[in-house]
């Protein structure tokens, strides 16, 4: 029992130099994240200077370079709880079905007879048709319209419900149709999300999607959570619109179709507008802050071969009528159209300065959101509160490490050696896999590590006072320690287990530091059996075959 | 000369007064219980919704001068505290830190950051060195969740470990380490509402620990007993529950004490943002250790264990690593 094979010897030694290799690197963190950070930049092709390939040289290539990520509680940062308002996108969606709706209507006009589109509820069309006597066949007309919803779930459902409520016909969005809507929406605003705090240029944001409709974004290393809303929170949302008259009264009648925007500088000022845009942000390719002719700061932008046939057909059949370019509801400009604009380039003016000009062309650029964010969580951590916690968390453990150290030579003498060996050991290994998997430490991940300290020397102590036990009943040394091993064995696996339980229990359950927490109380627990078992066995099997004692003393 | 906490032949009965322990565990939980409901824990925002804002500034904190600057906004409950940190006292830093807590706000889901700021712009007028080092904000939709998922945590975590007990032991054994379990957590929720420490996500990690801290020590002793009910077959189960409550005695000893020695060093020395989650493992620690002695085994005494399990039970689960013969 006592006697250790040499494959058995070599993969425990193997395990723990493996283990500690790994957690050195956290031992110069600053320097290895510099390094990292330097090479990184160098794989993304940019013109290698010295300053970059020093950075790069600062910890050795050969060296294992994975670091334990720093949570937002120790590093400071932003964390929203983001939730999509996907229900903004059926408006849109049932809107989209009118032009087709009225074209396969206007086809029918011998039997259903005029039509005109009813302003009613925004989740609904409403077509009223001047024949209601041909009702069935203007709904079974409208219905042919129908493509299916490509789903999982809903095989064979069809993307609208078309119905009939007096004279009119009543079109609202399937239940599949909203669902796929649903998906596309969140897929979307993630990817628009991500894009954003990506073109920001922080490091290693965490963009999640949580649930059915919320994103979780966490970003170390930014100021406050209100600026990372800014960043993600604007819709960013561009349209061109036609426009119909101006007026400064905000209650201004409207007719059916029409909407009425104010201008982004003068509030008292009202554009009225036709609702359905002529060109909308998705026909968007690209924008730039610019300047235009008088050297003031512009946004230049570029769209897409649909959108520039659209714009060009637009520009050729309205000049000299304006048309205003609307963002997030707001009237940027209402230039008079000069001439056709083939191509599909044009440049935006207004009251911009520099600064805006450069993040509304990122916004831009990113896309707009395609519904509205609310945030039901954020958080800001500044870094110094990181950087204390991180010291406290620091001194903390060393003291305890410490304590728990002196604690076990007084109590147990030379095993308290060994064990206090393989506490070195387990902590050394705890932060080789924290590294290697990648995993984040928070603050209250640190006390789990301290709570490790204090709990890995139990299944020494099991051993220990077993082998007390065995010797006080007058076994011979090398007998006494196999039976304390051997006897303890069952209670050190049981007792460990139900904490692991536990640990397991609060990863699934739990989020951000307390899953930090779950994190390094189970990987101490594995870490702690391992060396209890293996490695102090290990020091003691040594220790006896080299010294062979009459007599032990634990 | 070895330092020995517990001397090395003890054989306390732990069962002479196991009435007047039983009963004072009783009167606890109940007090627990009525200080629960009379009281009520002291919700962090993780469960209530609201905003927390912390404050750092190189003057005095001044509680009053901040509240009759927050007055005027309308923000309905505002909670102002100092935040006192043991290690900057040992060190004599000065350390002007405090927390403020605003309630959740009609209609909105999250702060928004015009209140936010409002608060800002108040607090920066009382004193311009202020700095703000975190805030939190959390909408009372997603409280509502995490109350609901931390309930559903600590719930899951003893369904699993009675499921576990009971495979690896015996039906009685398991409803003692569940009593000892309860017992611990009610114990911990009764002393959060007497001393209305703030009560958050954290602490419930801290509430699971405490499930798997305090196991740990019960199946210690609960193994003891299994071993020892095989070795003597005829003595009483009250003599042989003392036995090996005195038999593991030394080393519920030791690993308490360095358990607890690790835990007070987080706790003067770990800064005030985790005060709450170690306040709780140290009287989980204390309180798990009572009980796996006066709750666990006192219940298992009066449950009674079948005696003969081995020859039943030969090769079942729960026997397969004990059964080693010297």
């Amino acid at each position: 029992m006592l006697q250790f094979s040499k494959t058995k010897k070599l993969l425990i030694w193997s395990v723990c130099a493996i283990g500690i290799l790994m957690a050195i690197p956290n031992m110069f963190y600053t320097t290895v994240e510099q390094s990292n950070d330097a090479e990184a930049v160098l794989e993304t092709g940019v013109p290698v200077t010295p300053e970059l390939t020093a950075l790069s040289e600062q910890w050795p290539s050969w060296m294992p370079s994975a670091l334990v990520n720093l949570g937002l509680d120790l590093r400071g940062g932003a964390h929203l709880l983001a939730e999509v308002q996907v229900g903004d996108v059926y408006a849109e969606r049932i809107d989209s079905y009118w032009p087709e709706v009225r074209d396969a209507l206007r086809e029918e006009r011998e039997t259903v007879g005029t039509i005109r589109r009813q302003d009613g509820n925004d989740l609904e069309l409403r077509v009223r048709i001047s024949k209601p006597v041909a009702m069935e066949a203007a709904v079974a007309k409208v219905r042919t319209l129908a493509s299916p919803v490509a789903s999982l779930s809903n095989v064979g459902a069809h993307d609208i419900d078309v119905s009939s409520d007096g004279e009119d016909i009543v079109i609202r969005l399937s239940e599949a149709e909203r669902l796929a809507t649903d998906q596309r929406t969140m897929a979307q605003s993630l990817e628009i999300i991500r894009r954003r705090v990506d073109e920001a240029g922080t490091r290693e944001p965490t963009i999640l999607r949580q649930g059915d409709r919320r994103v979780l974004i966490q970003v170390p290393g930014i100021g406050s959570a209100e600026e990372l809303k800014e960043l993600i929170g604007k819709t960013a949302k561009l349209t061109f619109h036609p426009v119909l008259g101006r007026t400064s009264d905000p209650e201004a009648r409207l007719q059916s179709r029409q909407i009425l925007l104010p201008d982004v500088e003068d509030k008292a000022m009202f554009f009225i507008l036709e609702k359905t845009a002529t060109i909308t942000g998705d026909h968007l390719v690209d924008a730039q802050p610019s300047f235009d002719q008088n050297n003031r700061p512009a946004i230049s932008f570029r769209l897409n071969p649909t959108g520039g046939r659209l714009f060009g057909e637009y520009t050729a059949n309205n000049i000299g009528q304006a048309f205003a370019i609307v963002l997030d509801g707001e009237v940027l400009s209402a230039p008079t159209i000069q001439s056709h604009i083939p191509g599909g380039s044009g440049i935006i003016t207004g009251q911009f300065d520099v600064a805006g000009t450069t993040k509304l062309a990122i916004q831009l650029r990113a896309g707009a959101l395609p519904a509205k964010v609310t945030y039901l969580e954020e958080r800001t951590i500044g870094p110094e509160l990181g950087q204390d916690s991180i010291d406290a968390g620091a001194l903390a453990c060393l003291v305890a490490f410490a304590a728990v150290l002196i604690f076990m030579v007084l109590s147990y003498g030379l095993f308290g050696v060994f064990a206090n060996t393989a506490l070195i050991i387990n902590v050394g290994l705890i932060f080789g896999l924290l590294s290697m998997i990648g995993a984040t430490l928070t603050l209250p991940g640190i006390a789990g590590i301290v709570l490790t300290i204090g709990m890995a020397v139990d299944a020494n102590v099991l051993v220990f006072e077993r082998i007390r036990e065995e010797l006080k009943g007058g076994k011979n040394p090398v007998r006494a320690i196999e039976l304390g091993y051997e006897r303890a064995f069952s209670a050190i696996i049981d007792a460990n287990i139900t904490t692991l339980i536990a640990a397991v229990i609060l990863f699934v359950m739990g989020s951000g530091p307390v899953r930090g927490f779950a994190i390094t109380l189970g990987l101490g627990i594995v870490t702690s059996v391992f060396t209890a078992i293996w490695v102090t066995r290990l020091l003691i099997s040594i220790y006896m075959g080299r010294r062979r004692p009459k007599e032990i003393e634990v | 000369m070895r330092l020995k906490l517990v001397p090395s032949d003890t054989s306390l009965d732990f069962f002479k007064l196991s009435k007047l322990t039983l009963g004072a565990s009783a009167l606890a939980m109940i007090a627990s219980v009525v200080l629960f409901f009379m009281m009520g824990l002291n919700y962090g925002i993780d469960f209530r919704g609201g905003t927390t804002i912390r404050t750092d500034a190189q003057n005095p904190v001044d509680i009053v001068a901040y509240r009759a600057a927050l007055q005027p906004l309308g923000l309905g409950d505002v909670s102002i505290t100092q935040v006192i940190d043991p290690a900057a006292q040992l060190t004599g830093a000065v350390s002007n830190v405090s927390q403020i807590r605003i309630e959740a706000q009609a209609g909105a889901e999250a702060a928004t950051v015009d209140t936010i700021k409002s608060v800002k712009n108040a607090l920066i007028e009382v004193d311009p060195t202020m700095s703000f080092p975190q805030i939190d904000s959390v909408g009372p939709k997603v409280s509502g969740e995490l109350i609901q998922t931390a309930v559903i945590a600590v719930i899951l975590a003893i369904a699993a470990v009675l499921f576990y007990i009971w495979l690896r032991f015996e039906w009685q054994f398991s409803v003692g380490a569940v009593a000892a379990l309860v017992h611990d957590i009610v114990l911990t929720i009764g002393i959060f509402s007497v001393l209305q420490i703030k009560f958050d996500l954290a602490i419930i990690a801290a509430l699971l620990t405490i499930v798997g801290y305090s196991l740990n020590d019960t199946v210690v002793v609960f193994d003891r007993v299994r071993e020892n009910l095989r070795k003597y077959k005829k003595k009483p189960l009250k003599d042989v529950l003392n036995m090996s409550i005195n038999e593991t005695l030394s080393r519920t000893v030791m690993t308490s004490l360095t358990t607890l020695i690790a835990l007070i060093s987080l706790f003067v020395l770990g800064g005030d943002v985790i005060h709450g989650f170690v306040f709780a493992m140290i009287w989980g620690v204390i309180v798990g250790t009572y009980s796996s002695v006066f709750v666990a085994s006192a219940i298992l005494l009066r449950l009674g264990v079948k005696r003969d399990w081995d020859k039943v039970n030969d090769g079942r689960a729960g026997t397969q690593f004990a059964d080693i013969d010297a």
